[in-house]
C-alpha cells in the first residue's frame, strides 16, 4: 500500500472538456476553471469488487442468448497495469458495444440497421493475478450519427474500469487496427497526443487467435499511477 | 519502466447497456450504523436542460469514517454489507437519487479530519472525461475548517453543499454550465 499521490496527467495525453467539433461538448463542459484537488484518502481509495459480482458467461457475449449472434467472433484481451508498470489484479472491466450491423439495443438507437436478438452487447470481467482479461464477442460494426454531414463512429468497443483509487477510475474506447474512418471521428481526434491516440487502436494478435474460430485482438489498458514508488515515498 | 495513462473517451449515449446491471441507489442494507440520508438531484446543461444520460458515481466512508478499501490503513469499524460505492443513472428529469448513510470523518491532506463528503464522478455524452466533484452535508460545522472547501473560492462553495428539505432528505443539483456552475476539480 502507497499512501501517496497519482501522478497527474502527462501533457495532451487526455482530452479536453469542451472540444466544439464535438458538438455535445458545446453545452456540457464547465465553463469555470477547475479547482486542484489534493489526493486525500478519499481519492486514493476505491470500492472493491469480487468474483460474486459477476458470473463467467458475461465475458462471453456470444453465449448470453439461446442462439449464436450474427458477425464474425473475436476475441478481445489484454492486461489493465498502472504507470508504473504494475499489473493490476481485481480490476472490474465493464463492456458494451454495437452488434455487427453496427447497432445498439438500446432505446435511443434509431439507426435503420437490424438489432439482433442474439447479442446484447454487455460483458464484465474481473482482472487476474497478472491483470489480465479476456472477453469473447463479435466485432461491432461501424455506425452514423448526426454530429456533423456524413459522420460515421469508427468501429469501438467501450470499456469502464475501477482500479484501486477513485483516481484510477477510466471510461474509454478500444478501436481497430487499420479502420478508414478513425481520422474522421472527433471522439478519436480531440486528443492532441499522436502517440495517446495511437493506444486507443486494439493490435491483431496470433497469440489469442483461434485457429478455425476467433481473430484474437490485444488491447492493454493503463491506469494512473502513484507519483513515487513505495520504496521511496517523498511525504 | 513508465507507461503513460490510457486516453478517456465519451461514455457515449448508451452507457445502459454497459452499466445498468450494477444500478445502486441503495448503499446502506439495514444493520448498517449511521444516520439514513436521502440525496436527489438532477443534472443539467448550459441552457438548464436536464441530462437524461449520466451516469453519477458516489464513493465515501462509512459512519466511522472508514473507507471499505485496502488502501485505507486506519484502525477503525468497517461495517458489514456496506461497499460506499453508488451509481445511479439519470431518468428522462435528469434526475438521480441514493439512499445511503451520512460518512464519518476522514483524514485531510495535513492529517486533519474533513468534513464528512461524498466523492461524486459524472460521466455523460458530450464528456470526453468524466467530471469530478464532491458532495458536502448542510448545517455541518466542520465544513467551515474543511481544507478542500477552503481551496474553492467562498462564492462558489455554496455549489457543493447539499440542501436540507423540509422532509429532511437532501437535494443536491449537478449544474454543468452557467449560473450556478457546479464546482468540479481537476483531480
Amino acid at each position: 500500500m502507497n499512501n501517496g499521490p497519482y501522478r497527474r496527467p502527462y501533457r495532451d495525453t487526455q482530452p479536453p472538456y469542451l472540444f466544439p467539433p464535438y458538438a455535445s461538448t458545446v453545452k456540457r463542459a464547465p465553463s469555470q476553471p477547475l479547482v486542484v484537488l489534493p489526493h486525500t484518502l478519499t481519492e486514493l481509495s476505491a470500492p472493491v469488487f469480487g468474483y460474486g459480482d459477476i458470473k463467467e458467461s458475461d465475458s462471453d457475449l456470444t453465449k448470453q442468448h439461446q442462439g449464436e449472434p450474427q458477425g464474425e467472433r473475436i476475441v478481445v484481451s489484454g492486461r489493465v497495469l498502472d504507470e508504473n508498470s504494475r499489473p493490476l489484479p481485481g480490476v472490474l472491466v465493464e463492456i458494451w458495444q454495437a452488434n455487427a450491423a453496427g447497432r445498439y439495443n438500446h432505446r435511443v438507437d434509431q439507426h435503420d440497421a437490424p438489432l439482433d436478438p442474439n447479442f446484447t452487447g454487455a460483458g464484465r470481467f474481473l482482472t487476474d493475478k497478472e491483470g489480465r482479461y479476456r472477453f469473447m464477442t463479435i466485432r461491432p460494426g461501424e455506425y452514423p450519427w448526426r454530429n456533423h454531414y456524413n459522420a460515421w463512429r469508427p468501429a469501438h468497443i467501450h470499456f469502464s474500469l475501477f482500479g484501486q483509487a477513485i483516481v484510477q477510475r477510466l471510461i474509454t474506447q478500444m478501436y481497430f487496427p487499420g479502420d478508414p474512418l478513425l481520422e474522421y471521428d472527433p471522439m478519436f481526434t480531440c486528443v492532441p497526443d499522436e502517440k495517446a491516440r495511437a493506444r486507443l487502436i486494439s493490435v491483431f494478435d496470433w497469440e489469442t487467435t483461434l485457429p478455425e474460430f476467433a481473430l484474437g485482438y490485444k488491447f492493454d489498458i493503463v491506469l494512473r499511477g502513484h507519483e513515487a514508488t513505495p520504496m521511496e515515498t517523498r511525504r | 519502466m513508465s507507461l503513460r495513462g490510457t486516453t478517456s473517451q465519451t461514455i457515449g449515449p448508451y452507457l445502459r447497456i454497459g452499466l445498468e446491471w450494477m444500478v445502486i441507489e441503495d448503499l446502506a442494507p439495514k444493520g448498517v450504523a449511521g444516520e439514513r440520508i436521502t440525496i436527489e438531484g438532477r443534472v443539467t446543461d448550459a441552457d438548464g436542460k436536464p441530462v437524461n444520460d449520466a451516469a453519477v458515481e458516489i464513493w465515501q466512508a462509512n459512519s466511522h469514517g472508514k473507507y471499505a478499501s485496502p488502501e485505507d490503513a486506519q484502525d477503525k469499524p468497517l461495517e458489514n454489507g456496506f461497499r460506499g460505492y453508488g451509481r445511479s443513472l439519470t431518468d428522462d428529469a435528469g434526475a438521480f437519487r441514493f439512499r445511503t448513510i451520512k460518512p464519518g470523518r476522514v483524514p485531510g491532506p495535513d492529517g486533519k479530519l474533513q468534513a464528512p463528503h461524498l466523492s461524486v464522478t459524472v460521466f455523460m455524452r458530450g464528456l470526453l472525461k468524466q467530471l469530478v466533484t464532491r458532495m458536502y452535508f448542510p448545517d455541518d460545522a466542520a465544513n467551515a475548517d474543511d481544507p478542500v472547501l477552503k481551496l474553492v473560492p467562498a462564492e462558489r462553495r455554496a455549489t457543493l453543499i447539499a440542501k436540507k428539505r423540509a422532509d429532511g432528505s437532501l437535494e443536491w443539483n449537478l449544474v454543468l454550465q452557467g449560473k450556478n456552475e457546479t464546482v468540479f476539480f481537476d483531480y
